[in-house]
């Protein structure tokens, strides 16, 4: 324990600062007649997704002892608003992921997410880019597109979708100076994506990295790629100046592909060692009830705000980080 | 030993890789989109002050290294060893080879504590305190009347550093140096 560890880590007038731009936010949403609402932060199902660690923490509820998971982000809860018919929604909500700290992460952060019924990916993408650009306060022009498989192509020379796995080995064994021997197709991808390609990315005004392989799809939908019939995730993610910002979805309305992939992620856990996370029931039975066709975006807004004041970590925007709460 | 897995990893931990010890300097979480989380670490390599950058996935650990910071004072050499004392009142020596001072063997005086880093009993390295009053043992005669002007001249100190001194210094002052960038500081 130190001296100053009382002290915040974010000064008061970049809170200040912050307390503007979320009120840029909500004048973004409110002109643009999009609810804000608020869900709960703790939930009965927990994201099952194998890359994120749920917290979760003993209650006493009418029910008697229970478990409830923090959420790691406000989807589930705000599908079920969907499905009841609440239309366009965003939030402000406090998200958790166990493990998650570093200059660009915190162990609790705010996710700004929204949900547009009806709305094409592609309208979402110039939504995002409109949200990014009001809330910084600059004219960005339109955003530049890049597919996966095209930035693989140009940045490392390889083609992600048929790379020889040896072949991905070795290229993120460099890359990383590590042993990538035993590391899986998707780590690979994974691991050239945040060391090489991301870095490079939003460098010169927003940059939207489209069409991943079908693997990374979580819970978007997939489809056929029209120009060379491979299957992607329709889903996008957002960058600036070597920052991702923001990940949307065309949100998957399917209640049993949903229920299979979440049973495939326990699996998946299982197989890794990984605890397991109770499945949201609720949202399943939501999505079987009948999600309207959407789409939706979660954008960290904690790094967007670090962009805006122009600060080097997450820590420096928060009241108060992980490390000193 | 323990083992460190990457979320524990903070700058100052000391770790085995490689089969040397070393001090992490920096460790960055890497997390391309909803992908897996990798660790990016900077490690300086205790034994030969190199830093390297390697990449963890998350979840990995490394061995700790029994690595310590002890306080110890310069007694002598015999021109293959160099000994120091511990100053916790144990009187306990170590004797450190010429390739574990490096640069430090420039900045040695008698009794001046000194920051020995053991590795399983070890000495490693030796680091000078940040500053150090050395006599001036040979330098060109001083200027009389030029106390204020800029101008330098190199001076040879008692412990073999050579430094820039301002021109009115004379053989046989005792200055203070900053041993992190060999620079004069003042008349002791």
């Amino acid at each position: 324990m130190q001296e100053f560890d009382w002290q915040p880590t974010a000064d008061i007038g970049t809170l200040r600062k912050r307390a503007r731009l979320l009120a840029r936010v909500r004048a973004f949403f409110a002109d643009r007649g999009v609810l804000e609402v608020e869900t709960p932060v703790l939930g009965h199902g927990g994201s099952t997704d194998v890359h994120l660690a749920s917290l979760s923490c003993q209650v006493i509820t009418s029910a008697g002892r229970e478990r409830l998971w923090l959420q790691t982000s406000p989807e589930a809860h705000m599908k079920r608003l969907l499905a009841a018919g609440s239309g366009p929604i965003f939030q402000l909500a406090r998200s958790f992921r166990d493990g998650e700290v570093g200059r660009r992460h915190n162990l609790e952060f705010t996710m700004l997410e929204w949900y547009r019924p009806g709305m094409a990916l592609d309208a979402l993408i110039e939504e995002t880019t409109d949200l990014v650009a009001a809330v910084l306060e600059r004219n960005l022009g339109p955003a530049r597109r890049l597919r996966y498989r095209a930035l693989f192509r140009d940045l490392l020379a390889i083609d992600p979708f048929t790379v020889e796995l040896s072949e991905l080995r070795r290229l993120a064994g460099e890359w990383g100076n590590l042993d990538a021997s035993a590391l899986s197709r998707d780590a690979c991808l994974d691991l050239l994506m945040g060391l090489v390609i991301e870095p490079q990315l939003g460098r010169e005004g927003i940059e939207v990295v489209v069409d991943y392989p079908a693997s990374h799809a979580a819970l978007a939908r997939r489809h056929r790629d029209p120009e060379d019939g491979e299957w992607v995730a329709s889903r996008f993610e957002l960058y600036l100046e070597g920052l991702e910002l923001a990940n949307g979805y065309d949100e998957l309305t399917d209640a049993e592909e949903q229920a299979a992939r979440l049973t495939a992620d326990n699996a998946a856990r299982r197989h890794a060692g990984l605890p397991e996370v109770d499945v949201d029931h609720r949202l399943l039975a939501a999505l079987a009830h009948g999600l309207p066709e959407s789409s939706g975006v979660a954008l960290g807004i904690d790094r967007l705000i670090q962009l805006a004041l122009g600060k080097s970590s997450v820590a420096e925007v928060m009241a108060f980080a992980t490390t000193r709460c | 030993m323990a083992n460190y897995s990457t979320n524990e990893f903070k700058g100052g931990l000391k770790v085995m890789l490689d089969g040397d010890p070393c001090a992490i300097v920096d460790n960055e979480l890497v997390k391309p989109g909803k992908g897996q989380a990798f660790s990016r670490v900077k490690l300086r390599n205790l034994m030969t002050g190199r830093v390297w950058e390697r990449t963890f996935k998350s979840g990995d650990s490394l061995e700790a290294a029994d690595v310590m910071d002890l306080e110890m004072e310069y007694l002598y050499n015999d021109g293959d060893m160099w000994y120091f004392m511990k100053t916790d009142g144990s009187f306990e020596q170590y004797a450190v080879e010429k390739k574990a001072l490096g640069d430090t063997e420039k900045w040695l005086k008698e009794q001046v504590p000194y920051t020995v880093t053991l590795w399983n009993d070890n000495a490693i390295s030796v680091s000078a305190p940040n500053f150090i009053e050395l006599e001036v043992v040979e330098t060109d005669p001083g200027l009389k009347g030029d106390t204020a002007q800029g101008g330098s001249k190199p001076a040879a100190l008692s412990s073999g550093a050579v430094v820039k001194v301002p021109l009115f210094i004379e053989e046989g002052e005792v200055l203070k140096v900053d041993t992190r960038s060999g620079e004069y500081v003042s008349r002791a």
